[in-house]
């Protein structure tokens, strides 16, 4: 059954959306969670992920188009599958002006199941006149042929691979495409797959052509993790993700202002509370509240560059660099300024939560108006991040340990320090405006009692 | 330069030696194939193919069984085993005449005579030297005997010896419960000779699953062909009405059984001597002549398959290792050998047994990972209206990667189904992959997909 993709809100406050970039084209295949474009809302352009598996059918909405909430853009089903009623109906749905495309006719006839052997090999190059002796044909495919045809079963863009080749390559998170195949015609085979992680699949096997050999349980449970080893690793979506956003964030002249913060105050106010409340509430909520009560008094801290205008944004949403297994997320807890720090926290508990267990949704990672990353866990003293777009600033925050500190009255004295540095993007910041706010979160972390006056 | 007479000189034309010969001349070696009995080996001439003539003529005669079932009364008295021993000849001799036209056909050289090895590069045909490139050792196997049991082929049988009998006995004794004994009891209880077998392993088929061995072991004691395990046969006596064969069973017990006729098929042995290979220094190891890599001996250019190697003495594994050696000397790069897994097994008894891969038990015994589904034949429509339901299919496979490690079936046609899980296996097709395929119905083959489907928890007909 072919999906509908429909104009999501991708902010709170959108109501329509502009493609900025289709990243698939029909005929691709998606994974759900993959890319399928760039939207342009009123705040941001965010990424639009396929909320399904399956290929796009048709994309109704070309790159510069805009859509309200609702309306299609784009249907992702089977390869082949009629879509005609479907579209009708989205024509139908839609204002008078906009005209669905006629499906293309060849999409509507699949070709038959019997038909798969044929079609591949049809689709292959002319194959060099064989010789009587021409046992050497190892070469693969060239990838033109690889792409040409689209079976019936998905498989399109893929290299001939056997059905275990592949499970295994996926089961690791390998993109079946980057292996080279020695199998029958440059098939991908198991065993290529073993060789390009040095990792033998589980499962028990003999060498050929030897007595099979004696294998320990163990052994065959966990196969021996090797060492360092040459290897390239297919780029996932979310690890492309980081690079593009980071990468743009470069654009950004960065500055960084660094101070250090007398935390005592607030981790026994963090304690009390903690000790009546029953409930434990994350010292990252009280960064961020705090973060928004400071952001409050110089707004230009909240602010995103837009080339001609500066947008000063009505909310502080403040997104937290969460580190999963493979990259890297920032939950967006939005307008942090109006919620209380239980609030915060419990919103952060929920978002953490399905972060790590991948099922956050676009709107609830982008659009950080600021952030705040902590690398306090991992004994790090002070770090430096890079800016978050298209927020203009982010907060490095730094371990907590106990230090002695010359005192007012020239006396030593052991307090709990925090280090923190702020980097802004200097188009919008300047370095006054980013220094009275750091100086001022300064103080509410040390004195959170300010925040309220 | 030396010029040789031949790129290739086959010693024996079995089932091994033949196809080598056949593969080597269409990759364009000049060949000769020296045999010193007939072509096709003992495989077509006393093994595989005559006994699964005799099969044949015993499962038409048990089906008389099923006419008298519709009424017909069937008249045996008339029953001659002469015509069905000839018949047995006639396949022997038809398939051994048609090996004889593939190699004249595909320009073998077919030298009768005994070969011996001069040299790596000179094979002496009774007096005559040959120079080759390259040597095919393939002279495979000949029946065992054991302690006691001297085969005359008269009274006491081998294999040979048993295929070549022109009465039936009345009481037949079998020592060794492997294919050979199995299928010989399958055919003389056909026939209506008293059967018993007797192994000295805890059970029959001991290469076999033992899931599949215990439907062949039900069918057979429901046929009343008696199987005796963990049973030595401890000697033989001659008397005036026939033979005495003393057993001792591991228990201690002990006792007689008279039989007209003793097969013993306890294994078959590697034809190594007088062929000069320790001259040359081919080396053995326990009787089996020592290869490494694409069957190559350890002297260059010699090169030895099948029987005489200790890799599982199957007609269909020597084609295949011989193949092998023959694609390395024409400079191919072909695998350096078989997989053991990816050979199948075949057993003609009635229920057939069928297999590849380790068994359950030696996949428990080396703790391996490894899940199972077992469907039985009488969720199979077709094995019902065939009145064939004692049977299973049975796959072991991976739980995580879902690949096929092994399957073994026994039922009606196991030898025949069990190819397209070894194709599933071999070209890396998962469970979902045979699930997922339609097969014809009514057929047994549905019961290979149930298997499948079992395995991937979602069988319809059970």
């Amino acid at each position: 059954m072919a999906e509908k993709i429909l104009m999501i809100a991708l902010s709170p406050t959108m109501e329509e959306g502009t493609i900025s970039a289709w990243k698939v084209k029909e005929g691709d295949e998606v994974k759900n969670g993959a890319l399928l474009c760039e939207v342009e809302t009123d705040k941001a352009v965010m990424e639009y992920e396929s909320p399904v598996n399956g290929t796009v059918l048709k994309i109704l909405l070309e790159a510069g188009g805009s859509a309200k909430i609702g309306e299609l853009i784009a249907v992702v089903g089977k390869p082949g599958e009629n879509i005609d009623a479907l579209l009708k109906e989205a024509a139908a749905a839609a204002a008078p002006a906009a005209a669905a495309t006629p499906p293309t006719p060849d999409r509507a006839a699949p070709p038959a199941g019997p038909t798969v052997g044929t079609a591949a090999v049809s689709s292959a190059p002319p194959a060099a006149p064989a010789g009587p002796a021409a046992p050497e044909r190892a070469a693969p495919p060239p990838p033109a042929a690889a792409t040409a045809w689209e079976g019936p079963l998905g498989y399109g863009s893929y290299p001939r691979s056997s059905p275990l080749a592949r499970k295994l390559a996926r089961d690791r998170g390998l993109d079946i495409r980057s292996i080279p195949g020695t199998g029958p015609e440059g098939r991908v085979v198991r065993r290529d797959v073993e060789g390009f992680t040095g990792r033998p699949a589980p499962g028990y096997h003999a060498p050929a052509g030897a007595a099979a050999p004696e294998v320990p349980a163990a052994e065959a449970r966990a196969p021996a993790v090797p060492g360092l080893q040459s290897q390239e690793i297919p780029v996932t979506g979310m690890r492309a993700a980081i690079a593009r956003r980071l990468g743009e964030s470069a654009a950004a002249p960065h500055f960084f202002l660094r101070a250090q913060v007398e935390m005592d105050s607030l981790m026994d106010a963090r304690a009390a509370v903690n000790a009546s409340a029953g409930e434990k509430l994350s010292l990252n909520a009280f960064f961020m509240k705090l973060a928004a009560e400071a952001i409050k008094r110089h707004p230009r801290i909240n602010s995103t560059w837009k080339e001609k205008t500066i947008q000063i944004h009505g909310t502080v949403d403040i997104g937290l660099a969460v580190a999963l297994p493979d990259g890297l997320i920032t939950p967006v807890v939005r307008d942090c300024g109006g919620k209380t720090v239980s609030r915060i926290d419990a919103e952060l508990a929920v978002l953490i939560d399905r972060a790590r267990r991948g099922g956050l949704k676009p709107e609830e990672y982008s659009g950080a108006t600021f952030s705040i990353s902590n690398l306090g866990n991992y004994g790090i003293e002070e770090f430096t991040a890079i800016i978050n777009p298209p927020g203009s600033a982010i907060l490095a925050l730094g371990e907590t340990r106990r230090e002695p500190v010359l005192g007012e009255d020239d006396e030593l004295k052991v307090r709990r320090i925090m280090r923190m540095t702020l980097t802004c993007d200097h188009r919008t910041i300047d370095g006054a405006v980013g220094a009275a706010f750091l100086r001022d979160l300064k103080l509410m972390l040390q004195e959170p009692l300010r925040a309220l006056v | 330069m030396f010029d040789h007479d031949y790129d290739l000189v086959v010693v024996g034309a079995g089932p091994g030696g033949y196809v080598a010969a056949i593969r080597a001349r269409q990759l364009g070696l000049k060949t000769a194939v020296v045999e010193k009995d007939r072509p096709g080996g003992v495989c077509l001439n006393v093994g595989c193919i005559p006994s699964k003539a005799l099969i044949h003529q015993a499962d038409i005669f048990r089906s008389a069984a099923a006419l008298e079932d519709l009424g017909v009364r069937v008249d045996r008295s008339g029953f001659d085993y002469r015509r069905v021993f000839k018949k047995s000849r006639a396949a022997a001799e038809r398939l051994s005449k048609g090996v004889q036209f593939l190699l004249k056909k595909n320009g073998v050289e077919y030298i009768a005579g005994t070969a011996r090895l001069a040299s790596a590069r000179e094979v002496v045909v009774d007096g005559k030297t040959l120079t080759t490139r390259n040597v095919l050792l393939a002279t495979g196997s000949r029946p065992r005997s054991i302690p006691g049991f001297d085969i005359d082929e008269k009274t006491v049988l081998s294999s040979t010896g048993a295929l070549m009998m022109e009465e039936l006995p009345k009481r037949f004794v079998i020592l060794g419960a492997g294919a050979i004994g199995m299928e010989f009891a399958h055919i003389m209880n056909s026939f209506g000779v008293e059967v018993t077998v007797v192994e000295m392993l805890d059970r029959v088929l001991p290469l076999e699953d033992a899931e599949t061995v215990a439907v062949v072991v039900k069918e057979f004691s429901r046929r009343g062909i008696r199987l005796l395990t963990a049973t030595k046969a401890a000697g033989l006596k001659k008397t005036s009405s026939g033979l005495e064969v003393k057993l001792a069973a591991k228990d201690g017990s002990e006792q007689t059984l008279e039989a007209d006729k003793v097969l013993v098929a306890v294994g078959r042995a590697p034809n190594t001597e007088d062929l000069g290979l320790e001259k040359i220094g081919v080396g053995l190891e326990r009787g089996f002549v020592r290869t490494g890599d694409w069957f190559e001996t350890a002297v260059s250019g010699v090169y030895a398959i099948g029987d005489l190697i200790p890799t599982a003495q199957l007609a269909h594994l020597a084609s295949k290792e011989g193949e092998i050696a023959v694609e390395r000397m024409a400079g191919m790069n072909p695998p350096k050998g078989v997989p053991p897994d990816e050979v199948p097994s075949a057993v003609y008894c009635e229920p057939q047994v069928g297999g590849f891969g380790l068994t359950e038990e030696e996949a428990v015994r080396r703790g391996l990972v490894f899940a199972k589904a077992v469907f039985p034949y009488r969720g199979v429509g077709k094995a019902v209206a065939t009145e064939s339901v004692e049977g299973i299919v049975k796959i072991l496979f991976h739980p995580e990667t879902r690949e096929i490690l092994a399957a073994h079936v026994a039922g009606s046609q196991a030898t025949e189904l069990i190819h397209e899980l070894l194709l599933a296996k071999r070209s890396e097709l998962l469970l979902e992959d045979v699930a997922d395929m339609i097969h014809a119905h009514p057929t047994l083959s549905e019961g290979v997909m149930e298997a499948a489907r079992l395995a991937e928890g979602r069988p319809v007909h059970i």
